[in-house]
C-alpha cells in the first residue's frame, strides 16, 4: 500500500500569549492512517487537535489537508474543508438542550438537501452504528457517560467525514466500554475508510489500533518521536518514549534490578 | 512533653549540630518555632553538619515535615549538609519525595505582587480590550441580524419559540409583582406630598406617567436582566464549559447565529410587550393606592390618568424597553460565550452579565432620558 499523505503539520508552534506549549511539529497522517497524538498529561495534546481542526489559531506554521494549506485559506474555504471532518470531544459535548436525534441531525438539516424523513432515517442509521437504536428520544442528560460519547461519534459521522477526530475517547470509560470503543472505531476506520486521529494516552488502545503516532514532550515541548508505537515500543529513540510507552517499567527496572 | 514537641541542642564536635527532637508533634499540639533551631545554627558559624535524633518522637504528622523542610532549605542555603539517618523512616521518605522533583520556575507565573503603577496599567488595558471586545460582539451580533433580515441565518425555529416563551409568558408573574408594587410604592410616596396641598387627585398623573415613561421599562429591564441574563450567560457558559460551542464551530454553524441571535430578537421583541403589561399594572396599584386610601372614585382615576398620559409617554417608554432589551440580552450572551472553561467561570459569567446589564439599562436610560428631553419626546 503506498502512503499517500491526508493531513501534513508543518512547522507548528502553539502559544498562549507569549507562552509556548509545542514548537516545530511536523508530521505526515496518511489516508487510512489511524494516527495517536500521544505524550503526557499537559503536554498539549488536545491543544495541538485544537490546532488542526480550527479552534485555535497557529502562532507559525500551517495544516496541510491534501496538500491545501488550512490556515492560509480564506474562513469560507476554511469552513468548508471542516465540513468534512467529524469531533468527538472529550466529553462528548453534545448539545444539551436537544436530543440525541437532534444532535445528529442538526449538520445533516444544515448541509444536505435531504428531506425530513431521510435525516430521519440517516440518525436512526448513524445511531444503531453506535449501539444506540432506540435512543433516538433521550436527552444527553438522561444517558451514561459512555452512551454520551457513542452518542457524539454517531454525531461526528452524520455527513460521513473522511477524517475523524477523537479527544481522548476512552477517557472516563471502563475498560470494557473503551475496548468496545476501540473496536468500533477500527470498524469505522476500516468501512468507510476515514482517516482517523486520536489524542489519547492509554497504552493498550495505542497498541491496539494505532498505526502512526506523534510522541509530544512537555520538557522539549516538541516531538520526540514519530511512527508506528509498536516498532517506537521496540526501537524507542528517546528513554522518555520507552518509559511513557513500558508504563515506567524500564525506570523501575533500573532502579530495582 | 505530653501534648507538644520539644527541641534541643547538642555539639557533639565542634562542626556538627546534633538537633534532638522529642514529644508529640502534631498540628494540634505546641511546637518550637523553626527560628530557634535557625538562631542556632546563625549563632555557631563552624557548624557544617546537622544531625537529628528522633528517638524521643511519640507520634509526628506534617508539622514534623514542614518544620524540616524550612530547617533543611535554610542550612543548604548556608553550605550546611544534614545527615537525615537518625530521622523517623517515614519522614526520611517523604523530605525525599517533597523534593524529587524540583520547583517549576517556569510556569509563566510571575512571583511577587506588582506595583500599583503595573496594576493600574493592567486594570486600563483590561478596560481597554472588555470595550473592544464589547463593540466588536455588538458588531457581530448585527451582522448575524441583517443574515437573519436576508433570510440567511442559521438558527432553529424551535430555539427561538422556546426562548420566546421562556423571556415572555413565564415572566409575566414576577413581572406583575414587582410592577404592581412600584405602582403602589409611587402612589403612596406621590400622596403623602401631594395630600399637604389638597392635590391627591394628581396621584394619578404622577403614576401614570412615571410608570409608562419610565419606570414599567426599567423595572421589566431589571426583572430581566436578573431572570433572563443570567439565564443566557449560564447557559451559554456551561455550553462553552462542555465544549458545545466548539461542537458548533467544528461544524462550521456560528454561534452567534446559533445561540446569540435567538435570544437577542427574542427579547428585544418581548421587552415592549412586558413593558406595556407593567404599565398597566403599576397604573392598577397607583389606582389601589388612590381609591382605598385618597379615597378617589375609580372613573375619576381613570379619567385623570388617561388625561395626563399621552401617547409620547407610551412611546418613550416603549423605545427604551427594545433598547433595553437589546443590552440585556447582548450582556448575557456575551458574558456567556467569554466565559471560562470551569464551574467557577460560569458562576463570575452569570455575575457579570447581570451587572453588566444593569450599568448598561441605567447609563444607556440616562442618555435616553436626556436625548428624549431634547427632541421633546
Amino acid at each position: 500500500m503506498t502512503a499517500e499523505a491526508r493531513i501534513e503539520v508543518c512547522q507548528l508552534t502553539m502559544a498562549y500569549g507569549d507562552r509556548v506549549i509545542q514548537h516545530d511539529l511536523s508530521f505526515t497522517v496518511n489516508r487510512g492512517d489511524i494516527f495517536v497524538i500521544m505524550g503526557g498529561s499537559g503536554c498539549g495534546k488536545s491543544t495541538l487537535l485544537r490546532h488542526m481542526i480550527g479552534l485555535n489559531e497557529p502562532a507559525r506554521g500551517d495544516v496541510l489537508y491534501d496538500g491545501q494549506s488550512f490556515w492560509a485559506a480564506e474562513p469560507a474555504e476554511r469552513e468548508k474543508m471542516m465540513r468534512r471532518f467529524g469531533v468527538l470531544y472529550q466529553s462528548g459535548a453534545l448539545w444539551s438542550s436537544m436530543t440525541l436525534a437532534e444532535n445528529v441531525a442538526l449538520s445533516l438539516g444544515e448541509y444536505t438537501n435531504l428531506s425530513t424523513v431521510q435525516i430521519d432515517e440517516l440518525v436512526s442509521l448513524k445511531l444503531s452504528l453506535v449501539g444506540l437504536a432506540g435512543f433516538e428520544e433521550f436527552y444527553p442528560s438522561e444517558i451514561s457517560g459512555g452512551m454520551r460519547k457513542r452518542a457524539g461519534l454517531a454525531r461526528a459521522m452524520a455527513l460521513d467525514p473522511d477524517i475523524l477526530f477523537f479527544d481522548e475517547p476512552s477517557a472516563g470509560l471502563d475498560p470494557i466500554s473503551s475496548d468496545l470503543l476501540d473496536e468500533l472505531i477500527l470498524e469505522l476506520r476500516t468501512s468507510l475508510g476515514a482517516t482517523v486521529v486520536i489524542v489519547t494516552h492509554e497504552l493498550a488502545s495505542i497498541f491496539a489500533i494505532a498505526n502512526n503516532s506523534v510522541f509530544l514532550d512537555a520538557e522539549t515541548k516538541t516531538m520526540i518521536a514519530r511512527g508506528d508505537p509498536k516498532e517506537l515500543l521496540e526501537h524507542p529513540p528517546e528513554p522518555k518514549v520507552r518509559e511513557f510507552l513500558t508504563r515506567g517499567q524500564s525506570k523501575k527496572e533500573l532502579k530495582h534490578g | 512533653m505530653g501534648s507538644s514537641g520539644a527541641l534541643s541542642f547538642e555539639h557533639p564536635t565542634g562542626e556538627t549540630l546534633l538537633i534532638h527532637l522529642s514529644g508529640l508533634w502534631k498540628l494540634s499540639a505546641e511546637l518550637p518555632a523553626v527560628t530557634d533551631a535557625q538562631k542556632q545554627i546563625a549563632a555557631n558559624p563552624s557548624i557544617r553538619k546537622l544531625a537529628f535524633d528522633a528517638r524521643d518522637i511519640t507520634d509526628w504528622d506534617s508539622s514534623l515535615l514542614t518544620f524540616l523542610t524550612k530547617l533543611i532549605a535554610e542550612s543548604e542555603r548556608r553550605g550546611i549538609e544534614t545527615d537525615r539517618a537518625g530521622l523517623p523512616e517515614g519522614v526520611s521518605r517523604l523530605l525525599a519525595l517533597a523534593a524529587a522533583v524540583p520547583e517549576r520556575k517556569d510556569t509563566g507565573r510571575a512571583g511577587g505582587r506588582p506595583s500599583v503603577l503595573a496594576r493600574l496599567g493592567g486594570a486600563a488595558l483590561a478596560t481597554a480590550n472588555e470595550a473592544g471586545d464589547m463593540l466588536a460582539f455588538f458588531g457581530e451580533a448585527f451582522v448575524a441580524f441583517l443574515k437573519l433580515l436576508t433570510g440567511r441565518a442559521r438558527y432553529r425555529r424551535s430555539d427561538f419559540l422556546l426562548v420566546l416563551q421562556e423571556v415572555g409568558a413565564q415572566a409575566l408573574p414576577i413581572v406583575t409583582l414587582i410592577s404592581f408594587l412600584v405602582g403602589v410604592i409611587l402612589a403612596y410616596v406621590g400622596a403623602l406630598q401631594l395630600r399637604q396641598f389638597g392635590a391627591q387627585a394628581y396621584v394619578a398623573d404622577l403614576v401614570g406617567i412615571a410608570m409608562t415613561r419610565e419606570m414599567g421599562a426599567m423595572m421589566a429591564a431589571i426583572i430581566m436582566a436578573g431572570r433572563t441574563g443570567a439565564a443566557f450567560a449560564a447557559q451559554l457558559g456551561t455550553m462553552q464549559v462542555n465544549e458545545e460551542i466548539d461542537a458548533l464551530t467544528t461544524l462550521g454553524i456560528s454561534s452567534m447565529e446559533f445561540l446569540v441571535l435567538p435570544r437577542m430578537v427574542a427579547l428585544a421583541l418581548m421587552m415592549p410587550l412586558l413593558c406595556v403589561y407593567a404599565d398597566l399594572l403599576g397604573i392598577l396599584g397607583g389606582a389601589l393606592v388612590g381609591t382605598s386610601m385618597l379615597h378617589l372614585g375609580g372613573a375619576e382615576y381613570y379619567v385623570r390618568t388617561s388625561a395626563a398620559v399621552g401617547l409620547d409617554d407610551f412611546a418613550a417608554g416603549l423605545i427604551k424597553a427594545s433598547v433595553f432589551g437589546v443590552l440585556v440580552a447582548v450582556a448575557g450572551c456575551l458574558r456567556g460565550m467569554q466565559c471560562g472553561r470551569s464551574s467557577a467561570a460560569v458562576g463570575a459569567a452569570t455575575t457579570a452579565a447581570v451587572v453588566t446589564g444593569i450599568v448598561l439599562i441605567i447609563v444607556s436610560d440616562a442618555l435616553m432620558t436626556v436625548i428624549f428631553a431634547q427632541v421633546g419626546l
